[in-house]
């Protein structure tokens, strides 16, 4: 069976649901399976309900919907080594980096122009720079004014935890669902090496009485929020040689309270950002020092693969950042909040989602008949809708599942320089994205050329644009089956 | 006796405005400023300055 294809992009202006070729193929019929880092069957419907169209809860909706964060509550409480809040630039992308403040009428304004201009957003955060929970004042006015606009966004709010019990009460009420802690450490030793000073009780602490103080606001809001039902994802930055082995403790214990989500993110530090870490040379972990943490970590708290570390400014779907789209400066005086295509675009996607999951199915089922005990480790060029729809030399980043006996995972993403900048092709940025790709056997993506094709395979990598536009499982369960089943590969449509 | 903000330094994190008992902070034009008048340096109420305490920027709120 073939579901509709409808292009997206007359509608939304951006380039989700690239206009698929005539014989792009759609997956069959079977029960529907897929996957967030769960399955729906095994999960909780309620749960389910509260995260499918949340793309950093659910892996599976991050193909499909976007998030926006709006900075209004720059103040924080806390001191980390890898924070600085003095510094920004426009062309780097991580956590806490802004390029505007915004009072909450503004983020309204900016809320309801996104809102219009952006079928896919399903989620409002406040990420920092700050803390959220500490400056609230400003995250509860942005929250009550935008829910009174926009009924159905999903409310989201980061914290480092130090003011969190304080807030549990009112964010319940306020219906927002999904929190995510920052929770580096559970041995205040370690503490200290991370969070040189707290803000707490109107003094400042430091050191491990710092540290410690943290842990126990952390592990009681965390609590707090489980047994209030209220999803929690934990976000951890790996760094090396200072909490990169003490990040399993972290897990066992996060999980124990509860926590849906575990996200362990790799530390950004360069000297250019001004933070404690960048300036003292700590280095951060590479892709597969990551991999193979989260590897151990498997079994534990449920792990987050997909995590893209925006900005904290960050607009539309991960690993894409619009956010420059929409400065203040370009959005016009008045709003007014126009639901139409936001609702159009849920169609859409409840019909091709539906279509997709039962791809997957289809998919590890091939994986698993091909009775195989090897994995293959394989890159995606993709720019949403969970289709192989990017072309190599456009990638930004690459999407790496792993196919194996357990099936096929989403095991992460690794960001590369484009390939094809302006038409020309860099041979220089090649040698990057083929180190990056370190370890990968394959690379789908929608087209490449002969000459790419050929470097990579110097490489050591394949690369193939046999399966352009066909959903990323079912090509990763047709090459699995190639490489090591014993039965002739299936057809796939 | 008063304490000041070394504007320079000043990320306008906003942090100091909340924090200080007095109500002597205030967003002027670019910059957090404290009004001298108002300022108590956090006299009989805490024991130290709050604005210095939480300020993420070392040596930014200082004795005028
Ligand atoms: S930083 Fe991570 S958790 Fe936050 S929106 Fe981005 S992907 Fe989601
Ligand atoms: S010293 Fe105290 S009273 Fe004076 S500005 Fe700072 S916080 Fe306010
Ligand atoms: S706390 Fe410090 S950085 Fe923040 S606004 Fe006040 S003086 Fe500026």
């Amino acid at each position: 069976m073939s579901a509709p294809m409808i292009s997206l992009q007359s509608l939304s202006g951006t380039t989700v649901f690239d206009q698929l070729p005539a014989g792009a193929k759609s997956g069959a019929c079977a029960s529907s399976s897929c996957g967030s880092s769960a399955k729906p069957h095994e999960m909780d419907s309620a749960v389910w309900e509260k995260i499918k169209d949340h793309p950093c809860f659910s892996e599976e909706a991050h193909h499909y919907f976007a998030r926006m964060h709006v900075a209004v509550a720059p103040a924080c409480n806390i001191q980390c080594n890898y924070c600085n809040r003095k510094y920004d630039c426009a062309n780097e992308s991580r956590p806490g980096v802004v390029s505007e403040r915004l009072t909450p009428d503004q983020a309204l304004r900016k809320v309801i122009g996104v809102a219009n201009e952006v079928p896919q957003l399903s989620v409002l955060g406040i990420a920092g720079p700050g803390d959220a929970c500490y400056d609230w004042k400003n995250t509860k006015a942005t929250f009550e004014r935008v829910a009174k606009e926009i009924a159905d966004i999903k409310l989201c709010i980061s914290t480092n935890g130090l003011a969190l019990p304080d807030r549990v009460a009112e964010l319940a009420e306020m219906n927002v669902d999904h929190v995510t802690i920052t929770i580096n450490m559970v041995d205040p030793r370690i503490g200290a090496k991370i969070y040189p000073w707290i803000f707490y009780d109107n003094r400042r602490y430091t050191g491990v009485e710092a540290a410690t103080i943290l842990h126990e606001r952390q592990m009681s809001g965390l609590e707090m929020l489980t047994a209030r039902g209220i999803l929690t994802k934990i976000n951890s930055v790996m760094i090396p040689g200072v909490n990169d082995e003490h990040l399993i403790e972290v897990n066992k214990w996060v999980k124990e309270r509860g926590a849906f989500l575990h996200n362990v993110m790799p530390l950004i530090s360069d000297p250019a950002h001004g933070t404690h870490y960048g300036l003292s040379g700590q280095r951060g972990p590479k892709a597969m020092e990551l991999k193979a943490l989260q590897d151990r970590l498997e079994g534990g708290a449920k792990l987050m693969r997909h995590c893209r570390q925006c900005r904290a400014d960050a607009v539309g779907l991960l690993g894409e950042d619009r956010g420059q789209e929409f400065t203040l400066d370009r959005l016009p005086d008045k709003v007014t909040y126009d639901a139409s295509k936001r609702e159009t675009y849920r169609a859409v996607v409840a019909r091709e989602r539906g279509d997709r999951m039962a791809a997957k199915s289809e998919a590890l089922g091939m994986v698993k008949t091909a009775g195989s005990g090897k994995s293959l480790l394989v890159a995606v060029a993709t720019k949403g809708g969970g289709r192989i729809n990017e072309h190599f030399g456009h990638a930004k980043e690459f999407q790496v599942y792993e196919a194996s006996p357990k099936g096929i995972s989403f095991v992460g993403h690794r960001k590369v320089e484009q390939y094809c900048l302006g038409g020309r092709a860099e041979d220089k940025s090649l040698d990057g994205v083929i180190s990056t790709l370190e370890g990968v056997d394959i690379v789908l993506c929608a087209r490449i050329g002969n000459c790419p094709k050929d470097r990579l395979k110097e490489g050591g990598i394949r690369a193939t644009d046999a399966y352009g536009y066909d959903y990323i499982e079912t090509a990763i369960g047709a090459l699995y089956a190639a490489e090591f089943g014993s039965e002739p590969l299936a057809a796939t449509a | 006796m008063a304490f000041k903000i070394i504007a320079s330094q000043c990320t306008q994190c906003g942090a100091c405005e909340f924090e200080c008992p007095s109500g002597a902070i205030k967003f002027k034009g670019e910059t957090y400023v404290i009004d001298p008048i108002k300022c108590t340096e956090c006299e009989g109420t805490f024991e130290t300055q709050q604005c210095a305490s939480v300020c993420p920027v070392s040596k930014t709120c200082v004795p005028a």
